[in-house]
């Protein structure tokens, strides 16, 4: 019995029709002014409703999703809560919040910088949306590429909104990055001659895609997280950090801890502190599926906004134009973006394709969105419309086995669920991705508040406002080191006065003037019940 | 109507709707997932689980994110297993005189049962793997390990007490760091940005006018 519906299988044999005709056709790209006009329409982000504008913190007047906004502008679970900050439970020089790749890479530089690090995390040491980045890594390390080249593409893609100095870090360390992780053993896709295996990604230029088959973040990140063990590093897991601590000068000197399983508050106090705690897509902005690990809730965002960091870029998101909209079990599961670097073609109900696969990714999650609605040309799957994914064409350009070698993930993901992808196009609908906005940071990871850096996808400013694929493994292994190196250095030179939560106090008057009461934040995990409050 | 099943989620028994995961159904009958509960996805393994279809002898071991419900599943979970992971040095290690062996004495006890392979929900071959582990093989042990999410139910199972994912990992490690061939455009990539060779080429897109790199943009060259 075929895992698809009838009318799913109707749809499919036009796609099946088309498929041999499509093999080679030439496919235009958008032009500049047909992309703008498409994200104008069709982007979630430039939807009016889905933001409300900040009342209260250092990015008042501007704009953020209104899921965000409730946390920004929410009540701190410190709130009411008696706490000795003279009892200290751990003393470090440097605090690194979060256990993903960024998190990960701080606190190797940290501890090599020869500071005393502690890492504290809200689930496992690599919990993470790094675990679950497939498709790859970017870096400009072949003879026909070069950082500005990467500088530009990534430019472009951003819309001209990246920072430049914090651009020109990324493609400029980039092959550094590569080099480091060779050596701490990640093993990429090779040639037999040692040349690296590169494709495309939407909107580059140049083959510079980096993979470890369909494993690129788990294999980096599994790689980290036994070097953090192998090096003695101190983790402390469950026990998220729920408040930044300051000294009485406005310096950054530690956090408050929630112990999961004690249910106790822990003071931490830290010379200097690494916000990594990543991205937001379990806010689910809009209704939208996520592709994110569970616990993307933005915390980060929340207690440096809390503290008086500003945001940058808060309002873009990205939507993955390829979730998984069928089966119900995986929906909204990320579809790995190499699945189309490496031939795969999105086609409508009818068969059609209408546009290039490889269009950056806000503009391709606009042009499906385009195709299912006003269009009409979707597929029904679940309780939306979808379209197909023609992943049978892989093998068809690249020789049978092509799959099981270069995206193994997939094909074990949808076997699970009786679908064979080598045989059968997938259905895919745009998923909640990637957060392209965040804290800003200067060029040494370092934000407003004196002490306080920030990796990861907690950084904004780095892509502009659409983060191209690949750049974000990259960014948490450049900014990471940066700031574990930063932070390493500034530590040495620090001298704290007393910790206070007076901050916290002083930004709750300032949300009771304004009139403002959003959620208990950090949210720290989302709640799901599958339909159980219904019945 | 939703076709439901009876499942025992930790001993107690709930009704749930056919369609979702193990994990699903836990936060359906009300569980709040702190442990056993990562990316959700298949490629963490956090939420490795074991269960039997009531009144069967047989227990399977699976990802709770991965796998659907069934009528009569009795599930209990391995929320953490202790392996033993040794540390060491990568850089002073070697991919030789049977280090994999030294860090890891017990692979050699391996009895053959085959109780790792069966159990792997990624479907690996695991004993394969340390029987490569064990003949000093560190590639193949590498490439036959690769997919493993370290849900760590392959060492629950086995009665030589191994850590595979732990085996695994530095085979893979070793492989990536000395075993696979060397780079060479990524060495010389990396000497000519240590040597400042681009630093003149991005000042100058970092200071270039708006319209002037919109152009440079739009007319880029693609690789084809």
């Amino acid at each position: 019995m075929s895992a698809f519906t009838e009318d799913m299988l109707k749809s499919m044999a036009k796609v099946e029709a088309t498929r041999a005709q499509r093999l080679h056709a030439t496919i235009e790209r958008f032009t500049a002014e047909e992309k703008d006009a498409l994200l104008k329409e069709f982007h979630p982000d430039y939807s009016a409703k889905g933001f409300k504008v900040l009342e209260v913190g250092p990015n008042k007047g501007q704009k953020v999703p209104t899921e965000l906004a409730a946390l920004l502008e929410g009540k701190s679970r410190l709130e009411g809560v008696k706490l000795d900050l003279e009892r200290i439970d751990y003393d470090v020089d440097v605090l690194v919040i979060g256990g993903g790749g960024a998190g990960a890479s701080a606190a190797l530089e940290a501890q090599r910088g020869g500071a005393s690090v502690l890492v504290v995390t809200k689930l496992r040491m690599g919990d993470a949306n790094t675990m679950m980045a497939e498709g790859g890594i970017q870096a400009a390390d072949k003879a026909n590429d070069s950082p500005a080249t990467h500088y530009l593409d990534a430019f472009g893609g951003g819309h001209y909104k990246n920072i430049p100095e914090l651009l020109e870090e990324l493609v400029t360390k980039g092959p550094l990055a590569i080099d480091w992780l060779s050596k701490l053993g990640v093993m990429f896709d090779k040639e037999e001659d040692g040349t690296m295996v590169t494709t495309h990604g939407g909107g580059t230029s140049r083959k510079r895609m980096h993979a470890c088959a369909d494993y690129t973040g788990a294999e980096i990140m599994r790689v980290l997280r036994d070097e953090v063990v192998n090096r003695g590093i101190p983790v402390l897991e469950f026990a998220p950090a729920i408040e930044l601590l300051l000294d009485e000068e406005g310096k950054c000197a530690g956090a408050v801890l929630l112990d999961y399983d004690s249910n106790e508050y822990k003071v931490v106090r830290a010379k200097t502190v690494i916000m990594a705690t990543g991205g937001a897509g379990r806010l689910h902005y809009q209704g939208f599926p996520t592709s994110n690990h569970y616990g993307a809730t933005a915390d980060g965002l929340v207690m440096a906004y809390r503290a008086g960091a500003p945001l940058i870029y808060a309002d873009a998101i990205q939507y993955h134009p390829t979730g998984v909209a069928y089966p119900a079990q995986i929906y909204g599961a990320l579809v790995t973006e190499k699945v189309r670097s490496i031939g795969a073609q999105l086609v409508n109900a009818e068969g059609e394709i209408f546009m290039h696969p490889l269009e950056t990714r806000d503009v391709a999650a606009a042009s499906i969105i385009r195709e299912c609605t006003v269009r009409g040309k979707g597929v029904k799957a679940l309780d939306g419309v979808a379209l197909w994914l023609d992943t049978p064409l892989i093998e068809m350009l690249h020789g049978e086995g092509t799959i099981a070698k270069r995206i193994p993930g997939m094909l074990r993901m949808y076997a699970k669920f009786g679908i064979d992808l080598r045989k059968e196009p997938i259905l895919i609908y745009p998923t909640l991705h990637y957060q392209n906005g965040g804290i800003l940071i200067d060029k040494n990871a370092e934000t407003k508040i004196p002490g306080l850096f920030v990796a990861g996808e907690a950084v904004g400013g780095i892509h502009g406002t659409n983060r191209l694929m690949g750049n974000s493994l990259l960014d948490i292994i450049v900014f990471g080191r940066i700031a574990g190196t930063k932070a390493a250095e500034a530590a040495k030179a620090t001298r704290l006065g007393k910790l206070s939560l007076e901050h916290v106090k002083a930004y709750a008057a300032e949300e009771k003037e304004a009139g403002v009461s959003g959620e208990l934040s950090p949210k720290l995990l989302p709640v799901y019940t599958h339909g159980r409050d219904a019945r | 109507m939703e076709e439901m099943v009876t499942v025992y989620l930790l001993g107690k028994k709930y009704s749930v709707p056919a369609t979702l995961t193990i994990m699903d159904a836990m936060e359906y009958a009300g569980f709040k997932l702190i442990r056993g509960c990562g990316c959700r996805s298949g490629f963490c393994g956090a939420c490795a689980v074991i269960y039997r279809i009531k009144g069967t002898t047989e227990l399977k071991v699976v990802l709770s994110c991965q796998t659907k419900v069934e009528e009569g599943m009795c599930v209990g979970k391995i929320d953490s297993f202790p392996i033993n992971k040794r540390t060491f040095n990568i850089d002073e290690i070697k991919a030789s005189d049977n280090i994999v062996g030294q860090l890891y004495p017990e692979i050699f006890s391996c009895i053959g049962c085959n109780a790792c392979t069966k159990g792997c929900p990624q479907g690996l071959n695991v004993m394969q793997y340390i029987a490569y582990a064990q003949r000093g093989e560190y590639e193949k042990a590498a490439h036959a390990s690769f997919d493993c999410v370290g849900c760590n139910i392959c060492a629950s199972r086995c009665p030589a007490q191994i850590s595979h994912s732990a085996v695994g990992l530095l085979c893979r490690r070793l492989t990536g760091k000395y075993i696979a061939p060397k780079c060479e455009h990524l060495e010389k990539r990396v000497a000519e940005i240590e040597n400042g060779d681009y630093v003149t080429l991005l000042e100058k897109l970092k200071k270039m006018p708006l319209e002037e790199i919109k152009e440079l943009y739009n007319k880029r060259e693609i690789e084809k």
